[in-house]
């Protein structure tokens, strides 16, 4: 069954790079490096919409790939209002609450945003939002850091089941997915290859940390 | 997801260089908290952490109880002075006293070489060595090679120079596994009376000359003269000591230009070394004592997952 995107009306061509993408792997493809640049855009744009003019804002990415999304959120933002725009990067680790629950250690990096983030708009960056609990822990560490005068989310896919309160500001793409499915990410900064896929989930031992 | 390979830190002899690079990997991105204007995370709540001291100590201490403390640990301080100890209790009896306390972590320090390593085997906790007798003190080791890693990239092919009282130093012989097994030079310095001739199985070049140590070095490591572990009868006078074996701005001279001068502290000025040697800009002894805080913390966070795994094994 051949489903219709809304790309194929913007940009045509990109449906036909899907279709050669989608024979190379197993998955179901969700998007081409292509698409998630397009929505990248949007999203940017969107931003710029909401914030820009008015307000001192500032982008934080959440590791891992919400750093580079965050990065090229950044330049596009960047790219419109023609001023740069501080970007940080957050590790949530240290504030996860299933840390008393498992026994292995997730491997911890440096949290660096090096502004001020007081009275600043923050817009937290993520790859994909299900629980909601990465960005209740994110919301931990911001306050931690500081009082800004207010939090923003955007993420590239939403994939729904949510565990807790919490919503995204900014949505690259809405997908329902079943609970033994996983959505993947991949972004060439951290995978060499770029694009989104739809994946059966692997054994449960590994879902402590696809929960995340 | 990543673990340290035991359930305590008994000493560095253990630690395999994979547990290494993840302790110090995981210290560096700790290092920002203690930069906030609010210290505090909230990853060890509603953890019990006991320090155990049955030897005085400050600086070590209060470096484990900050990061205790900046990790949101709860805290119970014993010392030997005002503890049953004093009251002619065993080490074992004290141990499992504690441990019906159901702690998570304790960090011990005691003259004997050892007691960490039994608390280790009687206890269902995860047991910290803060330093036992002569024998090792891990977690010095660790923020020594963080500090190096920080300033030269790297620990592989640094030539190290330890110089001063290696017998009764427990930092010296934590200090020579660690660099040794990350592949450094090591090599020790001091009296003839004051040097095991063993290190050398413990990878270390062994040389009575200081002028032989310090060349080419990359890192010099001047040890305090331990009088509380000794009578004076190792070396004739500290006097004497200073001309042979005192750090001085002449005796630098003969190290590389970008070598970095460590200190484990408490120094003795105008003994070992130099005022103006320990004031100097190639001098990382105060961020010896940073690194310390970031080092325990991330002790303290690798181990606080692992009390489970030996829990689950000892209940058969």
């Amino acid at each position: 069954m051949q489903r219709l995107f809304p790309y194929d009306i913007i940009a045509p061509h990109l449906t036909a790079q899907r279709e050669i993408q989608m024979k190379k792997m197993k998955g179901k493809l969700l998007m081409t490096a292509a698409e998630i640049d397009l929505v990248l855009a949007r999203i940017s744009a969107e931003i710029v919409e909401k914030l820009g003019p008015r307000n001192e804002f500032a982008i934080i990415g959440i590791r891992r790939r919400g750093v580079p999304l965050g990065e090229r959120l950044c330049k596009k933002i960047e790219a419109i209002l023609k001023r740069p725009i501080p970007f940080g990067i957050l590790d949530i680790t240290l504030y996860r609450d299933d840390l008393t629950a498992i026994s292995n250690r997730p491997m911890l990096r440096e949290t660096l945003i090096d502004f001020d983030i007081n009275n600043l708009s923050l817009v937290l960056v993520d790859d994909v939002l299900y629980t909601g609990r990465t960005i209740r822990a994110a919301l931990d560490g911001i306050v931690d850091l500081g009082r800004p005068r207010r939090v923003q989310l955007a993420v590239l896919i939403d994939r729904g089941s949510r565990e807790l309160p919490i919503q995204a500001d900014y949505v690259g793409k809405q997908v329902q997915v079943a609970e033994d499915e996983t959505v993947e990410v991949r972004l060439t900064e951290e995978d060499q290859e770029e694009r989104v896929l739809l994946l059966k989930k692997p054994p449960p031992s590994q879902s402590v940390e696809e929960n995340y | 997801m990543t673990s340290l390979s035991h359930k305590d830190l008994l000493g560095v002899e253990q630690l395999s260089v994979d547990d290494i690079n993840l302790i110090l990997d995981t210290a560096e991105a700790l290092r920002e908290v203690s930069a906030r204007p609010v210290k505090k995370v909230p990853t060890l709540r509603g953890k019990t952490v006991i320090n155990l001291f049955f030897e005085p100590s400050t600086r070590t201490r209060s470096s484990f109880e900050l990061a205790e403390k900046r990790l949101s640990a709860d805290i119970l301080n014993f010392s030997a002075s005002t503890s049953s100890v004093s009251k002619g209790e065993t080490l074992l009896d004290t141990a499992h006293n504690l441990e019906s306390m159901s702690p998570d972590i304790i960090v011990i320090r005691h003259e004997s070489a050892g007691a960490p390593h039994l608390l280790g085997r009687e206890c269902r906790s995860s047991v910290v060595n803060a330093g036992d007798g002569m024998h090792e003190h891990p977690t010095q080791a660790l923020l020594d090679a963080l500090t190096v890693r920080t300033v030269k990239k790297r620990l592989e092919g640094l030539k190290l120079a330890i110089i001063g009282d290696i017998s009764h130093s427990r930092v010296a012989r934590s200090d020579t596994i660690l660099f040794h097994k990350m592949g450094a030079d090591v090599w020790v310095c001091g009296p003839p009376t004051l040097i095991p001739w063993e290190f050398d199985k413990l990878g270390a070049t062994i040389t009575g000359r200081m002028e032989e140590a310090i060349e080419g070095a990359d890192v010099i490591m001047m040890l305090r003269l331990q009088h509380e572990r000794q009578n004076e009868a190792f070396i004739p006078s500290t006097r004497e000591y200073y001309n042979f074996y005192g750090l001085t701005r002449e005796r630098m001279r003969l190290a590389n230009k970008d070598t970095i001068v460590m200190h484990p502290g408490p120094m003795n000025r105008g003994v070992e070394i130099d005022s103006d040697v320990a004031d100097a800009e190639y001098s990382v002894i105060l961020n010896q004592v940073a690194n310390g805080v970031a080092t325990r913390m991330a002790v303290l966070y690798l181990l606080s997952g692992n009390a489970g795994l030996k829990l689950r094994r000892s209940s058969r």
